[in-house]
């Protein structure tokens, strides 16, 4: 048994218990298990101590929305990096999408996917099992057999539930699990062959760009589907003002309906694209600066719930070449946090908000099943991660724990790094400078 | 080498204007560098009407010419253009398939650079390739025409034929009428030509305009629309028209190529609409009786066999300007 853990003196913030300020939170046997606010010391004298003194110190961070690549595509990413990724980032729930090879529409898989996490994984790992048979959006998966073996949620993601029909029977099928349906939201016959957002940009570059449109008409239908059957829709990586207009009317209504952004789209638009930097490739497309406006308003009107990484592990080769050959995707694990501190920086978000999307919220979509996750409660799994809010940091992609060093971002400088993530109360990352001493 | 006495007119020394080392895109060019390419392209006319039309200003300096797509005139006015300045020209010639096959762009470049090129010149159909050389060779890379991106030696030696015959663009009105969306020529033109102070009117069906350049996404001042071809062309100082690829139909976005003629051809009652002493332009290879009519092509306004010729002055003084220009 591991000596109990002190972490003191950070800034306490857990928006769920309307908790922000200084205090020391107590970690013994995988849980929390006191919280002590102020210079309050804990029950417990045998413990090792980690000062978090000038730190934040919250739930450990859950991502409803990630791509771990395992089986099929182990060049890419596996569940033994794409998890020490996410520690790095102060991630330690991911729920992964199952378009693998094979995908995950059948218990085989998903237990597959499980039984790896357990053995080889760092932090909770939550499969998404497919909507339809292989992902080919024809005839619904068995969605009872994929519940009962823990998917947290269905999608087909990378693609759309296309056909209106499967949609339609997907969100009224999955009532009786009440998991919700995560649609990628994309008119195919709106993109086909495009590169990126359309507009005078994509017109500059020459390259065959996506209308905004292509996503609005999708949500818009989605919305109306959940509307007729009552099923619980949660709307993928929304890029668009429209659809955040959309979501926030159907929200009005009263339909049941949540929805994500991603940090690549809360903070950078169509602009990163000139030069071709296929790293900057991803779907939905990096969007106009009154997009990213509009999505940093639907976060704060809670129009969008949470913030997910989709984080897309490639390899640089298949990023290394000519900018219409290379896949779509972001790795975003490793610089959510500090992409994001931006936004607080800039005070366009307030930390709570921020932690509160990262943690609380993407939780309660989750549901209560996997147990007591994104909150620092006395008695919930002691899973916390530590951050400095304004350390300046530049990224470097050799450092970086995922195998997909495909990243926007790298050489820039960010403020806000992520110095220690606990999962289960077990230190499963831990920035040089961070030192645990016995008490 | 006595370069500077051969070449009468002496440009101004590259590194006070010129800040390229690789030639990209046309919408990074200054006005002055364009001015500059434009006053070496005289000296190197000069060299052209010559009876023995060369000088050794490149002489121990390596073209290889990289052509992913098929070319007639670019590939040929490059290669005539290095040797005319003592270069040694190679060429090869890669299907676009290779590249589907995994032969990595990346790979075919850096085996260019370690042959000892010292420029290259791609053209390849897919928007921004050339941009990777940026990356990965020292050699200049000059762009040759990229996916529907850039074909900026094409837009140069165009705006030099119209400023020959014109002088300053300053004003100009100029009508591009045409499949605009698929255009790398249309684009590096709209760029070359505003930069250099000309009106551009696009005349297209709305189909094939891409967004951002007019009607409610307008963005650039200097730049309209206008699909009405006669009322594009009223008093418009020179006109280019745009091969219309036949696949157009095929993808949806025009009815037929015979409601595309009614529309959009370039004929003579239409001309007439323009100013009498109208230049008409086109970047070859034409498709006569489609975009343009026969007349009109090898009418008397017509300077198409021009550009051809400008063509290989232009090539001669961005070769001339790019192997005297400092490495970045």
């Amino acid at each position: 048994m591991t000596k109990p853990l002190l972490i003191k003196d950070g800034r306490i913030i857990d928006p769920g218990q309307k908790i922000d300020e200084v205090g020391s939170l107590l970690v013994a046997e995988g849980k929390i298990s006191w919280l002590g606010k102020g210079k309050a010391g804990p029950p417990q004298a045998d413990c090792d101590v980690l000062n978090a003194q000038g730190l934040i110190v919250c739930p450990g961070f859950i991502d409803l929305h990630c791509h771990l690549r395992q089986p099929g595509y182990e060049d890419k990413e596996t569940i033994a990096s794409g998890t020490r990724a996410a520690a790095r980032g102060g991630f330690t729930t991911v729920c992964c999408m199952p378009n693998t090879n094979p995908p995950l529409d059948n218990q085989t898989t998903v237990e597959y996917v499980k039984s790896r996490a357990a053995s080889e994984g760092v932090v909770r790992v939550l499969p998404i099992g497919c909507i339809s048979k292989g992902r080919k959006g024809e005839e619904l998966a068995e969605m009872g057999d994929l519940a009962a073996s823990g998917v947290i949620a269905f999608s087909d993601d990378g693609k759309p539930a296309l056909n209106s029909y499967i949609m339609r029977q997907a969100l009224d099928y999955s009532r009786a699990f009440d998991l919700v349906i995560i649609d990628h939201c994309e008119d195919t016959a709106l993109t086909e062959g495009g590169q990126m957002n359309e507009g005078i940009i994509s017109t500059r570059l020459g390259l065959r760009g996506m209308p905004n449109a292509a996503e609005d008409i999708i949500v818009a239908r989605d919305l109306a589907l959940a509307q007729l059957t009552g099923g619980r829709l949660h709307i993928a990586h929304t890029s668009t003002e429209g659809a955040v207009e959309l979501i926030r009317r159907a929200k009005e209504k009263g339909i049941k309906v949540t929805a994500e952004a991603t940090p690549h789209h809360l903070t950078l638009t169509e602009e990163r694209l000139i030069g071709y930097d296929t790293n900057a490739k991803v779907y939905p497309p990096l969007r106009t600066e009154r997009d990213v406006q509009a999505l940093i308003q639907g976060i704060k009107d809670n129009t969008i719930d949470i913030i997910a990484t989709d984080h897309a592990p490639h390899t640089e080769a298949d990023k290394l070449c000519e900018f219409a050959f290379a896949p779509f995707g972001i790795s975003g694990f490793e610089t959510a946090l500090a992409s994001l501190m931006g936004l607080v920086h800039n005070e366009q978000l307030t930390l709570s908000t921020l932690i509160a999307k990262l943690t609380g919220k993407p939780a309660k979509i989750i549901g209560d099943k996997q147990g007591r996750l994104g909150t620092l409660a006395v008695g919930a799994p002691a899973d916390v991660t530590i951050f400095d809010p304004s350390l300046e940091w530049t990224v470097d992609t050799k450092d970086f724990a995922s195998k997909g060093r495909n990243t926007p971002l790298s050489g820039e400088k960010l403020k806000g790094r992520v110095m220690a993530t606990l999962y289960q109360g077990k230190l499963v990352y831990k920035d040089d400078s961070i030192k645990v001493k016995e008490r | 080498m006595r370069t500077g006495q051969q070449i009468k007119t002496v440009a101004p020394k590259p590194t006070e204007i010129w800040r390229h080392h690789h030639i990209l895109d046309i919408d990074d060019f200054s006005r002055e560098e364009i001015e500059f390419v434009f006053q070496t392209t005289r000296a190197m006319k000069e060299v052209l009407s010559r009876p023995i039309k060369r000088v050794p200003a490149l002489r121990g300096k390596t073209l290889i010419t990289l052509f992913y797509e098929p070319s007639t005139r670019t590939r040929l006015s490059f290669e005539l253009a290095a040797k005319n300045l003592g270069a040694d020209a190679a060429s090869l010639s890669a299907p676009a398939s290779s590249v589907a096959k995994g032969e990595s762009l990346v790979d075919t470049l850096s085996t260019l650079q370690a042959l000892g090129a010292d420029i290259v010149v791609m053209r390849h159909p897919q928007s921004g390739a050339p941009y990777i050389a940026t990356k990965y060779m020292e050699a200049s890379m000059v762009n040759a025409g990229d996916g529907w991106h850039a074909h900026p030696t094409q837009a140069l030696l165009d705006i030099y034929t119209i400023q020959e015959h014109k002088g300053d663009l300053k004003g100009l009105k100029v009508v591009i009428v045409g499949d605009i969306m698929h255009s790398r020529v249309a684009r590096s033109n709209i760029w070359g030509l505003t930069t250099m102070g000309a009106e551009v009117t696009l005349c297209c069906p709305p189909t094939l305009l891409p967004t951002g350049l007019g009607g409610q996404h307008r963005q650039l001042p200097q730049v309209s629309i206008e699909h009405d071809i006669e009322r594009a062309l009223d008093g418009a100082d020179a006109v280019m028209a745009l091969r219309l690829q036949l696949e157009r139909q095929r993808s949806g976005l025009l009815p037929s190529t015979r409601e595309y003629i009614q529309l959009y051809q370039l004929n003579q009652t239409r001309l007439a609409r323009a100013k009498p002493d109208a230049l008409v332009l086109h970047p070859g290879p034409v498709n006569e009786g489609v975009e343009i009519a026969s007349a009109v092509a090898h009418g008397p306004q017509s300077v198409i066999n021009e550009q051809v010729t400008n063509g290989v002055a232009v090539r001669m003084a961005l070769l001339y300007i790019l192997a005297g220009s400092p490495k970045q």
